[in-house]
């Protein structure tokens, strides 16, 4: 019920914007997540953003995933 | 690159299931919580739990707002849209929690007005649109929901619609977590931490796990990745560190969490003590609305108050979201109770433990 999916915020209008799943439009309120800007991913839930996903934090953790995972299949 | 696929790929998943084999090799059994129904239903959905060693078990905790919602919870909601005049809307998750005598969705095949939204806001609007109607909201949910519809109720003051109202029946993470492990009756190796929940709340929060339980917690997300790598966070504590609040979500979740968020919570609601299915009372694990709210709270304006009531006969909810028996141990399950015919709420949300252990059954 936390369900969450993250989402692209393609237009903000003050408290209000656009994301976008799958090709798919729907309103978001963003009176949870002010600082969210267009371009950003968000975590939607029950119409709400609720939190900015950091991008740069997305990418190390990849990374380290990547390098924790083939250590341990190359040893 | 927020695309769930990366954290899908099954090379980096193996990588990370070798990982853990690696790490408990040897070791005694081990055991770890996730707290979160998220987190069942991805560990079901991905099949994850019969990749991981026979050593590594994971069991359910009591993170399914659904399946704590208390029958006496339950019923009072079908009380409410019992009145003449009242819509009660709800999140679709709820329709089939049984309370003492049946479900929402029996009362409204019975004919009371009962509507599923997938926003507060869509109640707000249902308001907006019916001056006449009194359209309560059932305010279910953790940390996650409780600040979208703390929006919803300061919306409707900003907009002056006096027909919006809550029944709140918001429940707390924290303390129900407390709970569990303040009953002694499962031994745990290590909690593995709700995303969404501390997207809001901040992984610090659960920062009395490694101090007053000497737990490791891992917060995850829900991809296999994510919830892969919690486990092997939480092995290599086992294996040597000292415990510790590990954030293994960081694209979604920091420290301190979404602040906004939690200060909207604040502004509208307080802590009071609430029952949770198989929890029983839990103090300050729930959350009413302040008197500045009043008049927005359902359970004031119609006078309603979930009262306790028995759970249904037979059903062993309660011990399965206190991690103490797995549900396969239920003597209903598979056979009286299924996701098609639920006993009790474990088998009605799709991340019930026992619905989740019912789909994996199935696949198998
Ligand atoms: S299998 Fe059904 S009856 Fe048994 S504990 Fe789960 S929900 Fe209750």
């Amino acid at each position: 019920m936390c369900l969450a999916v993250p989402t692209m915020l393609t237009e903000k209008r003050e408290d209000h914007g656009t994301v976008e799943l799958a090709g798919v439009s729907r309103e978001v309120s963003l009176l949870l997540v002010p600082e969210a800007q267009v371009g950003d991913y968000l975590l939607v839930h029950a119409g709400y953003g609720i939190a900015v996903l950091d991008q740069g934090e997305a990418q190390r953790t990849l990374s380290l995933l990547n390098e924790i995972a083939s250590a341990s299949l190359d040893t | 690159m927020s695309g769930a696929s990366s954290y899908r790929n099954p090379p980096v998943v193996a990588g990370l299931l070798d990982r853990v084999r690696r790490l408990a090799v040897g070791r005694a059994p081990l055991r770890f919580m996730e707290f979160c129904g998220g987190h069942t239903h991805a560990i079901a959905e991905y099949g994850l739990r019969s990749l991981l060693p026979d050593n590594v078990r994971l069991s359910s905790g009591p993170g399914c707002p659904v399946c704590v919602t208390a029958s006496g919870e339950v019923d009072a909601a079908i009380a409410l849209a019992a009145r003449p005049g009242v819509t009660v809307a709800t999140f679709g998750d709820m329709m089939r929690v049984p309370g003492t005598a049946g479900s929402l969705s029996d009362a409204r095949a019975s004919g009371a007005d009962v509507r599923v939204v997938y926003s507060p806001r869509d109640a707000l609007e249902i308001a907006r649109a019916c001056p006449a109607a009194e359209v309560v909201f059932l305010g279910v949910g953790f940390e996650t929901t409780a600040p979208v519809v703390a929006a919803a109720v300061l919306e409707a003051e900003a907009s002056g619609v006096s027909n919006f109202s809550v029944l709140s029946l918001h429940k707390l993470t924290p303390p129900a977590m407390r709970a569990v492990l303040d009953a002694g009756e499962v031994r745990l190796d290590g909690i593995i931490g709700p995303g969404h929940v501390s997207a809001v709340l901040g992984s610090e929060a659960w920062g009395f796990l490694p101090r007053d339980y000497r737990l490791g917690c891992a917060v995850a997300g829900f991809e296999p990745t994510d919830v892969v790598s919690a486990v092997v966070a939480l092995v290599e504590m086992v294996a040597g560190e000292e415990p510790a609040v590990v954030n293994a979500y960081g694209r979604a979740v920091t420290a301190a969490g979404n602040r906004v968020a939690l200060q909207m919570l604040e502004q509208v609601f307080a802590p009071a003590d609430r029952e949770w299915r198989g929890l029983g009372f839990v103090p300050n694990s729930g959350l009413q609305l302040r008197p500045e709210y009043a008049d927005w709270d359902a359970g004031l304006r119609f006078d309603i108050r979930p009262y306790s009531a028995p759970e249904p006969p037979g059903c062993r909810c309660g011990e399965v979201l206190r991690g103490v028996i797995e549900p396969r141990q239920c003597p209903l399950f598979g056979r009286a109770c299924s996701p098609a015919s639920p006993v009790g709420p474990c088998m009605v949300s799709s991340e019930g433990a026992c619905a989740a252990h019912y789909s994996e059954a199935e696949e198998q």
